[in-house]
């Protein structure tokens, strides 16, 4: 049983209270909607429970993996899952009581300098549900702190990110516009130009991008603030080991799925949404953040701080509705850039940039297949098949290979084209049976 | 000694983890504009000062694990192990949402079955398992009702009405949907003041959100005649089920009326707070209000789990992909291991605890209102009567005493409140010494209140200024 109650409690306890059994003290509760008939299954003792989940667990298919699209496998170290597991983390709350959550509060506070010397950010927050939604904060955060309502968002943002932004801003009155793509797969920048005007509250840019490739973030940015526009950029965390930060090019905003930092793809949840920002715009970030304070001897302590912003004191008027968030997954992250530190990330980036590039020359000598290069990438870029995509990725499913991603299902004239990515998790024998694989179509 | 950060421990050249190196270097690659070219200051730390320094750090945090943590409406309940080592099970893991559905075959399945259980113990007729935490959850049931109401044509409808007892979670929620809040008193009695709730609702009300049972710790004993008032406005009724607990088994939202509402699965399902995330808040509607839903929801088709089926009328997407996977795992585990009647023993033991505390420290320390509660009961003091103690000093007391403190302050309408939650996994003798730290914290009240006043003392760190950190934020190293 679940509770430990032995059936002398019981009665002692209900002797305590005054009553004689537990349905007297459900008198509010109308006597009519009392014990409802209830079919669930069987009780399984844990012996049988372990059963039955391998054996579920065993009707998922384990392939090697070159899909991407906004979720990576990267290589965990043993130490992460090791230290985040311990129960002093994984079973506490929040750390309302600070004096009793100093080590939860540190690892918070170890998160946001991790995260602002990875950015080159000023400020970052405790954590948010995943990427998406941090980004959608983000551009809800440009508009108050603007005054604006019109924002350009890149049309090379995740197709579920772009579903995200549009049913948070809908209602808020935010009108959301592409920018449009030139055949190199980023974005085209005199376009872009003639778009932003004075009612832009921000301009929205994936570094990479949804298909892979690098933006000339330097002019975007550019572009943005002569307009008195805000740049919200949306990155690959992993890919900052080498390439350029959001603050290098001036983000007021800068947002990521923090899922490459220690944490297992899991069908997509629990995410890590990363948000950081300009100082200045400290006061109007959504969510928790910890801070040093003192304690009365003048120790250092760690607290959750800035909580005048938050729903719990502002009720209505509070940032963002947004209360639990992803502690144990930024605490993954923390603990990953612990043990990689600034060698390690450079390292295991400049691996995925070797293998993406790899793979991409191989794959552009397959007869039939051919790899858009015309824009630089991190780890994941754009195949055109000789066939639809969607057939490939059934092909080579059957070889144990999960292809990619079908871009098909996102445009129409896109159906032979595939969304293929290598993390330093694929070998160079990975690569080499991919290609293999592709030359039987 | 103070507790160095991972960066003061940092000495150039030390390394935790290493990788291969590449053939060439980035410069190979990549365009010299696109480079990164400084080194971002992380710790440069072995790995075993790296574990070193985060065993530290967990012995610095109570948590349930190691402690009694009675904090109202967290529902701070035993989460098993085994759910864990189930829920990291590598297929589970390694899992790709965008991998053919016929690689996530085991996944899908699991959610679905978990879908259809939830609608079982609550008796509506869709459930989404999409949102990411409580609040998640919240958002996306009133954006749902807006759905509703948006295809309704009801453009007019354009308030919620919040009790004055809900969580801050649901006027900011609110408030996002794009709705203007209409705060309504409680009656004396804790519960809603049907008289005040009639007299906010008019064909501007597009919901009333409700916390069943409410944040005083008692079930809105008028629940079906609030939903025929709310329902004869042409609005809906939300329920906030974060204390679903005390409810599980015992009775169903549906039959109460209600049309949209969410669960929180790191409460009431036993999966673990993370300390603070990640949660997961499943929403469940009303057939009238399911396919407003979010998009997508699994499907069965034969004997094939899917993603994929159509939701035309959907109010679009919550969160990049279907929920946080690795908590609803967790949950799927808790309602394969608990048949019904151990739920209904669960939530009925959850009733008993709290009532036992509530009846336990009576005479020092009394509840608010003083009746049966049902998972929680909130005590209130009297600071004038206590030589000037608040609720935050014996709050901090009870550190000291190695129990974590209730939820304190909340609800914002109990004075110095303190909402004991205690849970059913707690025994006897655990609720007894919780009990006997509260009595004697009440004698020291008296005998040595600046005891009281300066507490705590054996916590790594002494009483926080917190209005210190606020002052000039230091958020970063």
């Amino acid at each position: 049983m679940f509770t430990p109650h032995t059936t002398q409690d019981e009665k002692e306890m209900l002797a305590a209270v005054g009553v004689s059994s537990v349905k007297e003290l459900l008198s509010q509760i109308p006597a009519e909607l009392l014990y409802p008939a209830l079919h669930l299954p069987a009780a399984l003792t844990e012996q049988r429970l372990t059963a039955h989940m391998q054996s579920l667990s065993a009707k998922n298919k384990p392939l090697t993996s070159f899909i991407g699209a906004g979720m990576y496998e990267h290589f965990i170290p043993a130490a992460v899952p090791a230290l985040s597991g311990r129960g002093e983390f994984l079973t506490a709350y929040t750390p309302y009581q600070a004096e009793a959550s100093q080590g939860t509060l540190q690892t918070i506070y170890e998160f946001q300098s991790c995260i602002c010397a990875l950015f080159q950010m000023d400020v970052a927050t405790a954590s948010h549900y995943d990427g998406a939604t941090a980004l959608a904060e983000a551009v809800l955060a440009a508009k108050r702190i603007t005054g604006r309502a019109e924002v350009i968002i890149s049309s090379l943002l995740y197709p579920h990110y772009k579903e995200v932004l549009q049913t948070y801003t809908h209602h808020m009155g935010v009108k959301l516009v592409e920018a449009c793509p030139t055949d190199a797969g980023i974005l085209d920048i005199p376009a872009l130009e003639k778009q932003i005007s004075a009612a832009t509250a921000c301009v929205v840019v994936a570094q990479p991008n949804f298909l892979g490739y690098l933006e000339q973030v330097t002019a975007i940015s550019r572009l943005a603030h002569e307009k008195g526009a805000l740049l919200v950029a949306q990155v690959n965390p992993i890919s900052l080991g080498v390439v350029s930060a959001p603050g290098s090019y001036g983000a007021d905003f800068a947002v990521a799925e923090g899922q490459p930092l220690g944490n297992p793809i899991s069908f997509g949840g629990p995410g890590l949404g990363i948000m950081t920002a300009k100082k200045a715009y400290l006061r109007q970030l959504p969510g928790r953040m910890v801070g040093v304070a003192k304690d009365k001897n003048g120790k250092r302590a760690f607290v959750l701080t800035l909580q005048a912003r938050e729903q719990h004191i502002r009720r209505e008027k509070a940032a963002s509705n947004i209360c639990s968030n992803e502690a144990l997954c930024a605490l993954n992250a923390v603990i990953y850039l612990t043990l990689l530190g600034p060698e390690g990330l450079k390292e295991v980036a400049e691996l995925n940039l070797e293998r993406a590039h790899q793979l991409a020359a191989r794959i552009s000598r397959v007869p039939g297949f051919s790899v858009n290069t015309a824009a630089p990438f991190f780890n994941e870029f754009v195949v055109t098949c000789p066939v639809p995509a969607a057939q490939v990725i059934d092909k080579l499913a059957e070889e144990g290979i999960a292809a990619g991603y079908d871009l098909g299902q996102t445009c129409e004239t896109m159906k032979n084209a595939l969304l293929v990515c290598a993390t330093e998790m694929r070998t160079e024998e990975d690569i080499a049976a991919y290609t293999r694989a592709l030359e039987e179509i | 000694m103070e507790n160095l950060l991972s960066i003061e421990k940092s000495r150039s050249g030390r390394r935790g983890v290493r990788f291969e190196k590449t053939k060439q270097p980035a410069t190979a690659y990549l365009p010299d504009d696109l480079l990164r070219t400084d080194k971002p200051r992380l710790p440069e730390m072995s790995e075993f000062d790296t574990v070193r320094h985060f065993t530290r750090l967990s012995q610095l945090n109570y948590s349930l694990d190691g402690q009694f943590y009675p904090l109202g409406s967290c529902t701070m309940k035993y989460n098993p192990k085994a759910y864990d080592k189930l829920s990291a099970l590598e297929p589970f893991t390694r899992a790709h949402p965008f991998a053919p559905e016929s690689a996530v075959q085991g996944t899908l399945q699991i959610l679905y079955e978990l879908q259809e259980m939830l609608k079982e113990i609550t008796g509506l007729a869709a459930f989404t398992l999409q949102p990411a935490a409580g609040a998640h959850g919240e958002l996306t049931g009133i954006l749902t009702v807006r759905a509703y109401h948006d295809a309704h044509k009801n453009n007019m409808r354009t308030e919620v009405i919040v009790p004055d007892t809900a969580h801050g979670t649901n006027p900011a929620t609110a408030n996002m949907a794009g709705y203007t809040v209409v705060n309504i008193k409680s009656a004396p009695d804790g519960c809603v003041d049907k008289a005040v709730l009639q007299e906010a609702l008019s064909d501007r009300t597009a919901a009333v959100m409700l916390t069943v049972p409410n944040t005083v710790g008692l079930f809105e004993k008028d629940i079906r005649e609030i939903a025929a008032m709310v329902h004869k406005a042409g609005a809906l009724l939300y329920m906030d089920g974060a204390n679903f607990n005390a409810l599980i088994g015992l009775a169903k939202p549906a039959d109460f009326g209600v049309d949209v509402m969410h669960l929180n699965l790191h409460k009431t399902f036993a999966a673990p707070h993370g300390g603070g995330g990640p949660g997961s808040g499943p929403v469940g509607a009303a057939a009238h209000v399911a396919p407003f839903l979010p998009k997508p929801l699994v499907e069965k088709k034969g004997d094939v789990y899917t993603l994929r089926g159509k939701m035309p009328q959907s109010l679009g997407k919550m969160k990049a992909f279907y929920g946080n996977i690795a908590v609803a795992l967790r949950g799927y585990c808790y309602l394969r291991q608990f048949d019904a009647g151990t739920l209904k023993n669960i939530a009925e033991k959850a009733i008993l605890n709290a009532n036992y505390v509530r009846a336990k420290l009576q005479g020092k320390f009394n509840a608010f209102f003083d009746v049966n509660c049902m998972h929680e009961c909130v005590l209130s003091i009297d600071p004038s009567k206590m030589n000037g103690v608040h609720t935050a000093d014996v709050a901090k007391r009870l550190l000291d005493y190695g129990f974590y403190a209730p939820t304190i302050y909340f609800p914002l309408i109990v004075p110095e409140a303190m909402m004991v939650e205690p849970t059913e996994t707690e025994s006897k003798e655990m609720l007894d010494a919780f009990v006997g730290a509260l009595e004697k914290i009440y004698e020291e009240i008296f005998s040595n209140p600046q005891l009281v006043h300066d507490a705590p003392h054996n916590q790594p760190v002494s009483r926080i200024d917190e209005v210190s950190a606020a002052r000039q934020p230091n958020l970063k190293w």
